[in-house]
């Protein structure tokens, strides 16, 4: 992506062999390190151990049923703090009077680190899954509601005017002319919002380990267990879920704003 | 700015004409503007207001358990009694250390890592891909496995919140020297300019505006941090204030270490936007 020299027009289609030469070193120093007996083993598990607790887990129907409850909190937290969150910034945006009650109060509130809020939301509400999800809604709120607010604020006012000489009804205002030019910056947000969600699912199962099942629980479960195997593999799953995550949402970015290309 | 167009009927053209002398005008700007700003500030006060008030008539109609939520006035008592013996700010420093020294050490690691990666192709070849690979895990991620190395003393806190810290600054170094013009580097060429005066005179201010982006979003994922690995492990430190207090249900306690951790945040907000303003500044000499 930074690669602007004209020299490396050829380089980029190749494939970056160099980018290898840093994980196999630190595979072969590891397997090196475990199979020597230089290190204590207990503590720097060998690598062949990491792949056979992971398929063992594969194997394991609770492992799956630990993902798809994290999965299912992650979704539906994300889901609804999406949706309050568009909700929110395009009123923020779009409404001085609104920026003027609901702003201050809602950046003030942002200031508060965001795991703050799962002692006395968990006194409020319990530990189990509804404190979870709306945990990790919140944590969704925020970059979405500051994408919307931006994008809705970068509708241009020569389009706003077109639209009232045209006599849009505010839900075409919204629907024909907000929502397309806020797009990107709100997908931008959203995207923020989806990597803040994963995060907050992981906190909130490993600060609330003892109830209910998932991912975060598992590794959590397998560090008081001292099954350093178990912690690695459930790192590696965490990771690739939010690299998965990442990816779906760079796709749906692309494709939805492809409309906005040959307008430039 | 746009507020003070809005009070145009408050204040009559005819009251400042524009033959009036310059006090008279000042004095029109200064009410307008003060009138513009206490309207602001009562509308920005109505919500806090109905909160504060649901929250007073909740806990004095007993809707909920005062061991749930516990009323504003006992609250107000608990957050002086922690103010008078000192306790609070105590937690307060420790968390601040920490913040500290993981931006120092995180903040370093970063720096080293962009410029690298920025200032040599070979070098971003190498290490990219699997900074890259390792930066998609959350930060929090790592925290099981760095009590198995680390332990659950100062090292793990430190630790934890400077790999938070390492993230955002590198890749936004990155970025910022990515994306400096060539046409810039080119005149650096042109003057012949040896390479400490390139970095100082070129790379450094057209990439300020990047680092700045890397401080804030690396203050930030500290603070954040710094807060849960205080709640999930910790014997001081506001994070562990609000632990703590939530086990013995102290809920008062706890909402008064939310108030704390707000007003830290408020505070980090104001010096980062301090440092920005100084920043531009010295961006526009430097050109």
């Amino acid at each position: 992506m930074s690669d602007t020299t004209t020299t490396s027009t050829a380089s980029k289609t190749a494939f970056n062999w160099r980018g290898l030469v840093l994980p196999i070193t630190f595979v072969v120093a590891w397997y090196a390190a475990t199979a020597l007996n230089l290190v204590n083993t207990k503590l720097i598990v060998p690598p062949a151990g990491v792949v056979t607790t992971g398929l063992k887990e594969l194997t394991h129907g609770d492992f799956y049923l630990g993902i798809a409850l994290s999965l299912w909190r992650d979704l539906s937290g994300f889901t609804l703090g999406a949706l309050t969150g568009i909700a929110v910034g395009a009123l923020i945006g779009a409404s001085r009077l609104a920026d003027k009650v609901i702003g201050p109060t809602f950046h003030t509130a942002r200031q508060i680190s965001l795991f703050a809020w799962l002692p006395l939301l968990s006194a409020l509400v319990g530990t189990g899954d509804l404190s979870k999800i709306i945990f990790i809604a919140f944590s969704a709120f925020y970059p979405v509601v500051l994408g919307t607010l931006e994008g809705v604020r970068s509708v241009s006012k020569a389009h706003a005017e077109v639209a009232k000489v045209y006599g849009f009804s505010p839900a075409q205002v919204f629907f024909k002319l907000i929502l397309p030019a806020a797009s990107p910056q709100i997908l931008s947000g959203l995207r923020l919002g989806l990597i803040y969600a994963w995060l907050a699912t992981i906190g909130a199962e490993y600060l609330l380990v003892n109830d209910g099942q998932g991912i975060g629980n598992t590794v959590f479960k397998g560090r008081m267990a001292f099954n350093v195997e178990l912690i690695v593999f459930g790192l590696v799953v965490i990771g690739a879920v939010g690299n998965v995550f990442n990816r779906i949402a760079e796709l749906i970015e692309v494709r939805l704003l492809r409309w906005r290309a040959p307008a430039r | 700015m746009s507020a003070s167009t809005d009070d145009i009927h408050v204040f009559p053209v005819s009251i400042a004409p524009p033959d009036a002398t310059l006090w008279q005008r000042h004095v029109v700007d200064a009410a307008r503007h003060g009138l513009s700003a206490t309207s602001t500030l009562l509308l920005g006060l109505i919500l806090p207001t109905l909160l504060f008030a649901l929250w007073w008539t909740a806990t004095e109609r007993h809707w909920v358990a005062e061991q749930i939520l516990p009323p504003p006035a006992f609250v107000w008592e608990s957050l002086k009694y922690v103010l008078d013996t000192g306790e609070l700010l105590g937690h307060v420093k420790v968390s601040a250390v920490r913040v500290g020294w993981s931006l120092l050490i995180g903040g370093s690691a970063g720096l080293i890592l962009g410029f690298g990666m920025g200032l040599s192709r070979t070098f971003k070849a190498y290490v990219f891909p699997t900074f890259n690979a390792v930066a998609q895990l959350p930060v929090l991620g790592w925290i099981p496995l760095l009590i198995i190395f680390v332990g659950i003393e100062e090292a793990l806190k430190i630790t934890a919140v400077s790999i938070a810290v390492v993230v955002p600054v590198a890749l936004s170094t990155l970025n910022g020297i990515a994306n400096i013009p060539q046409a810039l580097l080119e005149v650096g060429r042109v003057y012949k300019l040896d390479s400490f005066q390139v970095i100082s005179r070129i790379v450094l201010p057209a990439a300020a505006p990047s680092l700045f982006t890397g401080l804030r979003q690396g203050v930030m994922q500290a603070w954040l941090s710094v807060i849960f690995v205080e709640l999930l492990s910790s014997s001081e430190g506001l994070g562990f204030l609000m632990a703590y207090s939530r086990q013995l249900s102290q809920i008062d306690m706890v909402i008064v270490a939310m108030f704390a951790i707000g007003v830290v945040g408020i505070a980090i907000e104001l010096v980062l936007r301090l440092i920005e303003s100084r920043l531009q500044g010295w961006r526009r000499s430097a050109f």
